[in-house]
């Protein structure tokens, strides 16, 4: 069983709810990054999304594409960021790492490369964000053969057809986007929201985790009533943005909100 | 030569050209490309819409565009005879309102009251927001922030026709970025909005659907020659941006294996200088804007910035059907230089009294190697993509020029 399974396991009977926060890889600076993961596992996060920078961030709002140019002009790479994990993984053997990013740069480095490589520096999941189930299985399977869980995104508009093609693919758990539109984007809709996680609880047991408008506490605590994960990101990365010439006071803004959050998520009494 | 390939059964069901094309989107945007592949599908078999398509395209566009026999310039180059198929002429400057106007109507059909669009040079932004108005419909069209600089005129145009031209100011602010942000509005706004995609690019139906609203242009090529001359031409010539002109061009006449097909793109200031866009000839398979195609990406998969004279032209991808004529051998993709495209754009202006968009005017160029090449029995038809009105400011600068 890998680190992800694992995880929602360990919580699952702890009666709690993981708490994912998103971070772009190489944003503000490749070398903050290791010491940026630690303080989010201080700070709560049962599992981390690492973004990988992408020239061209098509799903993401004005807040993580800034990430990414800051991460690329920092020279940032997928090489980089499996490099980056490998030296996480010499210190925290435990929690899972999800990368998620775009196509281009794993096609460019190659599927097989890339999955050996992930494996190999202790990539945990992948989700490719502009790879839908329709054109995901040749990557899915490799990524499955090398134990990690390729992770998939569903949408409020993601009809009851395309959820079942798409668990088929999925592992670890799956990503509802909550609304309509890109990462950092205006509120959600909690009830909304609990109806589409019902509607594709009816087609897969893995968990499911939200994310895209999830800003501060009372919304985390709100996803973790309906949820099995909340995902974070936008919040964090522009926290991140704030202080970047303050590693120190950068690592304890992004770690206060992420223990603002946990503390605000509730734990059931199992 | 070829090996019997059945052009017009691409792409496949998914959208697949061989190993290019398909939708490579987010999860967000696959339901919009069903609808809007569904509405497609029912509009592109229904008499109703294809003849109000067919008679917006004569009183509005006006055409069917001539093909013109370049006597004069065909003289001079010495070899074959060259015919011109003027999209020059059509409503707005450009082959970019045939598409327009069947995206226009399709929009329409589905009930959609706001188009948005994507604009590198601003033709493509000037011919949505022409049929924008003509269909009292509200439009934005992203243009990346250098580009506004470099078309100021275009920028105006659009405004005029009542446009709204938001600045893209994201990455290299330029036509892969306003792209970007079009496809991030279509996201957030999918229930009343339309994308309209300027080129053969972008998730199927995308490059299908663009294709088939450009194809007019080598129908009525393929008809028009055949009448004049009793016979095929022996080469089409076309410059490649996205792809929309070229492929509009060459895709009635891909089956007709005895016509010698070739795309002309933008090599800048030398491919070998790295500042160029020439895609196909320099650049390798990649993923980008929902589409698996050639891309000029670093060895990290970043997309890279491209340089072109001929803003049209500097887009780091292309259609995903060229990729695929590419390999399997069926074209062939070449490429110009700034220099050898302007020295085309003043030839044909002093010799044949038509001033050509910069685009064409790499297509133009590429004939003024080929001609020489064939024997003067021979017939090539060079796509005049646009007319060059648009960028005689760029060429009266490069001349040492101001207005
Ligand atoms: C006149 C003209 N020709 C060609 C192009 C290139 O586009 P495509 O390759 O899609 O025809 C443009 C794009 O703006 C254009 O304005």
């Amino acid at each position: 069983m890998n680190r992800i399974s694992h995880c929602f396991q360990a919580l699952r009977r702890a009666g709690r709810k993981a708490l994912i926060p998103y971070i772009t890889a190489g944003d503000p600076h490749p070398d903050q990054t290791v010491p940026l993961l630690h303080a989010l596992v201080h700070a709560g996060a049962d599992i981390i999304e690492l973004g990988v920078p992408f020239s061209d961030p098509m799903a993401d709002g004005p807040i993580i594409q800034k990430a990414c140019e800051r991460a690329l002009s920092q020279g940032m790479s997928l090489r980089g960021v499996l490099e980056l994990v490998r030296e996480f993984r010499r210190t925290n053997a435990d929690t899972p790492l999800v990368l998620m990013g775009y196509l281009n740069p794993i096609e460019s480095m190659g599927f097989d490369a890339f999955a050996a490589g992930a494996r190999e520096a202790g990539v945990d999941g992948v989700l490719t964000v502009d790879l839908p189930a329709e054109e995901a299985s040749e990557l899915a399977e490799l990524l499955v053969a090398a134990d990690i869980d390729p992770i998939f995104l569903l949408a409020p508009t993601s009809s009851i057809e395309r959820i079942r093609r798409t668990v088929e693919l999925a592992r670890g758990y799956l990503y509802y986007v909550s609304l309509k539109g890109v990462t950092g984007s205006a509120a959600l809709n909690v009830v909304e929201v609990e109806e589409k996680l019902a509607m594709i609880r009816t087609c897969t047991g893995l968990p499911l985790g939200v994310g895209f408008g999830i800003k501060d506490p009372p919304t985390a605590a709100a996803i973790a009533q309906i949820a099995d994960a909340v995902v974070v990101g936008s919040a964090i990365v522009s926290r991140i943005a704030e202080w970047a010439d303050d590693p120190e006071r950068m690592r304890q803004e992004a770690g206060n909100l992420v223990s603002a959050m946990r503390q605000a998520m509730p734990v059931d009494s199992v | 030569m070829h090996s019997p390939v059945n052009f017009s059964q691409f792409p496949d069901q998914a959208g697949h050209f061989g190993r290019y094309g398909g939708r490579f989107v987010a999860e967000t945007l696959m339901e919009a490309l069903h609808e809007l592949n569904e509405a497609w599908q029912d509009c592109r078999n229904d008499p109703d819409f294809l003849a109000e398509l067919d008679t917006d395209l004569a009183r509005y566009v006006g055409r069917p565009t001539p093909i013109y026999y370049a006597e004069r310039w065909s003289r001079q180059l010495g070899g074959a005879q060259i015919y011109l198929k003027r999209e020059d002429l059509n409503h707005t400057g450009a082959h970019k309102i045939n598409n327009t106007v069947g995206q226009g109507l399709l929009a329409k059909r589905m009930g959609k009251t706001r188009l948005i669009a994507e604009t590198g040079a601003g033709q493509h932004g000037v011919a949505s927001a022409t049929i924008a108005a003509r269909l009292g419909m509200e439009c934005v069209v992203y243009m990346g922030a250098e580009d506004i600089q470099r078309q100021a005129i275009n920028v105006y145009r659009m405004r005029l026709l009542g446009a709204t031209v938001q600045p893209v100011t994201s990455g290299s602010r330029t036509l892969k970025d306003a792209l970007n942000e079009a496809l991030r509005d279509w996201v957030a706004n999918v229930d009343n909005t339309f994308y309209m995609i300027g080129t053969v690019a972008g998730p199927h139906p995308y490059p299908l659907m663009v294709r088939e609203f450009q194809a007019v242009i080598g129908r009525e090529a393929r008809e028009q020659m055949l009448a004049d001359h009793g016979c095929l031409p022996d080469a089409l010539v076309a410059c490649v941006g996205g792809g929309s002109n070229a492929i509009g061009l060459f895709h009635p006449f891909l089956n007709d294996s005895e016509v010698a097909i070739y795309g002309v793109e933008a090599a800048g200031s030398g491919i070998d200088t790295g500042r160029h866009a020439a895609t196909l000839c320099a650049g390798r398979s990649g993923v980008l804007h929902g589409n698996r195609t050639y891309l000029l990406s670093d060895e990290n998969g970043q997309i890279t910035e491209t340089h072109s004279v001929s803003a049209g032209l500097d887009y780091p991808g292309v259609g995903p059907e060229h990729a695929w004529l590419k390999d399997i051998g069926r074209a062939q993709y070449v490429a110009v230089t700034d220099a050898e495209a302007l020295r085309a754009f003043h030839d044909l202006t002093r010799i044949e009294g038509i001033i050509p968009a910069l685009e064409s005017s790499h297509a133009l160029a590429y004939v003024t190697q080929l001609a020489p090449a064939l024997r003067p029995d021979q017939r090539i038809v060079v796509n005049l993509s646009g007319r060059g009105d648009k960028d005689i400011y760029t060429v009266a600068a490069l001349d040492g020029i101001q207005l």
